[in-house]
């Protein structure tokens, strides 16, 4: 065993780029849920996200087109749920489901001429004097641009739903629906804005694997990462702070879990795996044993419809 | 949640497979690990699945079902296929091994050909490419192209198909280059391009310089490209992907196989068989050997390909021992299919442990 083969840099580096799609598709769904309202088509407008930032990428040779195009597209998929939950009020689950199975079936035939082809690649930041740093110089200041918006978004998220005004009315619609319209406030529209928001965000998440981490477009490439990013919500306990912190500790543990395997470490990589999952599951323990806190944190109206007639 | 996409998709092929009854056409299922998408091993399967339609043209109807998870869920889809009345179904990954078995006990009529697993029953045939006759050859090249003597094998499930592979690759390579060393890394996935990609890198990362993978999906190839160094395609040629990178790729061609066993059904003259073909019959073939290699090395390539094909060569030939040292084959002694088609074990000199 030779640990000394791991260069913990190239480890901190990869870890970053395995959490930001899920951390970016995380914070879409956090103020979803912080709305009141539970969408399960991460994956669906994750994959969307994927192929639509690849093609527009691909058509223009610019990929943050690209990238815009993913925010687009995850955020109409979005207003689909959105239109059929909100104002249809189909079921919340059923409809998330439905709208990743839509997702992942539309994603793989707008992908068929897409297969095959290099995207244009997405430069790196490099500015020398800050890049050249000694070991933090490469953990800190040689990203693309995306992996700094994310973790720009876990700011002014933090600073939206706690200091803003429209960010409190926000919660104040995911907790009490009744209450916020009895106020005054246009429960629908605020709801039908975060939805949208979500899509944008796991759009970009999606594009994030096309573009930078995979650089390719195949079918089904979000491989369930809109799911994750489903628990680590929860997992966070609705605190962008706390979704940062589980995203890399959840891409940590894939990233590291895969090079302590080539230095020979004896654990089976399967326990290595079950971790993330067995970490959101000891948390959601945690939470539900724990009455107060856990409705400190979820929003009250989670999941439920709302109808301005009763 | 992909429990309920396989159900929708075999309530589909349900649909499909019964529309058109009136010409009463011989009716083929294929039941595919990861999406016809994947550029690797489904989308080599649905090649041979296509090819069967072209073949037969009005006289066979096929239909299919993609990614569908081994386990508990793959029995569910196979019944729900075998229920809508079609005449033979291949079920083209190892871990429908057990689900296949059960579902033909229930359907005595329905012909079964199940891809490199080792079960068999009166309706069930098997059929597997010698995967490891190309991972022979691209272990020559291997051992003759690596600089930091270490090649990063990106492995998927620890079944005896993939640790074959290994053993094969590593074998051969050492063969011409006896510093060279294998870093094995256990994805436990068949697809998922994130996953592949960050093991690419990883292996990268800690001196590899050759990376082959045991994995459906291109990525490991385009990251390959994409940090400088070689790569060996898997099941499908890949270079669009890693147009430097790739060195040759393993292919696999199920054309030939398939007609003949839709053939076979169609005459009544199938019986249960375990098919494994390799280099000679065509079923393993390689994409066209990277300009960049050096014309030696690509003349003992061919010498390697043409002498397994010609059956000349063997790539498990003694003396060759455990990873525990214990002996395995003598001097010259040649290794028995049945010990092939079961490995468990790392032959010696590949380090770390194979997953429980």
């Amino acid at each position: 065993m030779d640990f000394s083969s791991i260069d913990p840099i190239s480890l901190i580096v990869s870890l970053m780029i395995a959490a930001t799609p899920i951390l970016l598709a995380g914070l879409g769904e956090l103020v979803v849920e912080k709305s009141g309202v539970l969408n399960l088509g991460v994956e669906g407008m994750m994959i969307i996200g994927a192929i639509a930032g690849f093609a527009m990428a691909v058509e223009t040779e610019n990929p943050y087109l690209g990238m815009l195009a993913a925010m687009g597209a995850g955020a109409v998929l979005a207003l689909l749920f959105g239109i059929l939950t909100q104002f249809l009020l189909s079921n919340q689950v059923a409809t998330g489901l439905a709208l990743t199975l839509f997702g992942l079936g539309l994603a793989a035939l707008l992908g068929h001429s897409y297969t095959g082809i290099k995207p244009p690649s997405v430069d790196k930041l490099n500015i020398s004097f800050l890049t050249d740093i000694p070991v933090l110089g490469r953990i800190l200041f040689n990203h693309d641009a995306v992996v700094y918006f994310s973790i720009f978004m876990v700011f002014v998220l933090w600073w939206f739903l706690n200091r803003s005004r429209a960010g409190l009315v926000l919660r104040a619609v995911g907790e009490s629906h009744d209450a916020a319209h009895s106020l005054g406030y246009n429960v629908l529209l605020i709801r039908m804005l975060a939805i949208m928001f979500g899509g944008a965000m796991a759009g970009l998440g999606g594009a994030y694997f096309s573009l930078i981490r995979v650089p390719q477009w195949t079918e089904g490439m979000t491989a369930g990462a809109g799911w994750i990013a489903l628990a680590l919500v929860v997992f966070s306990s609705w605190k962008p702070g706390r979704l940062l912190i589980g995203a890399y500790l959840f891409g940590g543990i894939s990233v590291l879990e895969i090079n302590l395997q080539i230095v020979g470490v004896g654990i089976s990589p399967a326990y290595l795996k079950m971790t993330p999952y067995l970490v959101t599951i000891i948390v959601l323990v945690i939470m539900s044993s724990d009455r107060r806190r856990a409705s400190l944190n979820a929003p009250a109206s989670l999941g439920r419809s709302f109808h301005a007639s009763h | 949640m992909r429990l309920i996409k396989t159900m929708a998709a075999g309530a589909l092929a349900l649909g499909l497979a019964t529309a058109a009854q009136a010409q009463d056409p011989y009716k083929v299922g294929f039941i595919y690990v990861g999406p016809i998408g994947d550029l690797g091993w489904s989308y080599q399967h649905d090649l041979g699945r296509q090819a069967v339609q072209e073949h037969f043209g009005d006289a066979v109807e096929t239909s299919y079902v993609e990614s569908v998870p081994e386990g508990a869920d793959a029995e569910r889809v196979i019944t729900q296929m075998a229920r809508s009345g079609v005449d033979m179904i291949f079920t083209t990954s190892f871990g429908y091994m057990d689900a296949t078995i059960n579902v033909a006990e229930e359907f005595p009529n329905v012909r079964f050909e199940h891809a490199t697993g080792y079960r068999v029953a009166d309706n069930v045939s098997t059929y597997s490419a010698r995967f490891y006759e190309g991972r022979h050859v691209i272990g020559l090249i291997a051992g003759r192209m690596t600089e930091t003597n270490t090649v990063g094998y990106i492995a998927s499930f620890p079944i005896p198909e993939v640790i074959r592979g290994i053993n094969a690759a590593y074998l051969a390579a050492k063969s011409v280059n006896p510093e060279v060393e294998f870093k094995v890394v256990w994805v436990f996935t068949w697809f998922d391009p994130g996953k592949e990609a960050e093991a690419a890198n990883a292996l990268i990362d800690q001196g590899a310089d050759v990376i082959m993978q045991h994995t459906d999906s291109p990525a490991a190839m385009t990251i390959a490209e994409e940090r400088g160094v070689m790569a060996f395609g898997q099941a499908s040629n890949m270079a669009n992907f890693g147009p430097t990178a790739q060195l040759t790729s393993i292919m696999d061609d199920w054309d030939p196989y398939y007609i003949a066993r839709v053939q076979a059904g169609i005459d009544g003259s199938w019986v249960s068989t375990e098919t494994w073909d390799g280099i000679g019959p065509g079923m393993v073939a390689f994409a066209p050997f990277n300009e960049s290699l050096p014309a030696e090395v690509v003349a003992e390539a061919e010498a390697a390909r043409d002498a397994i094909a010609a059956g000349t060569m063997h790539p498990f030939t003694g003396p060759i021992n455990r990873q525990d040292g214990s002996p395995w084959l003598a001097a010259g002694e040649v290794a028995d299919d049945g010990t092939l088609a079961t490995m468990d074990f790392y032959v010696e000199g590949v380090t770390g442990d194979i997953p429980q």
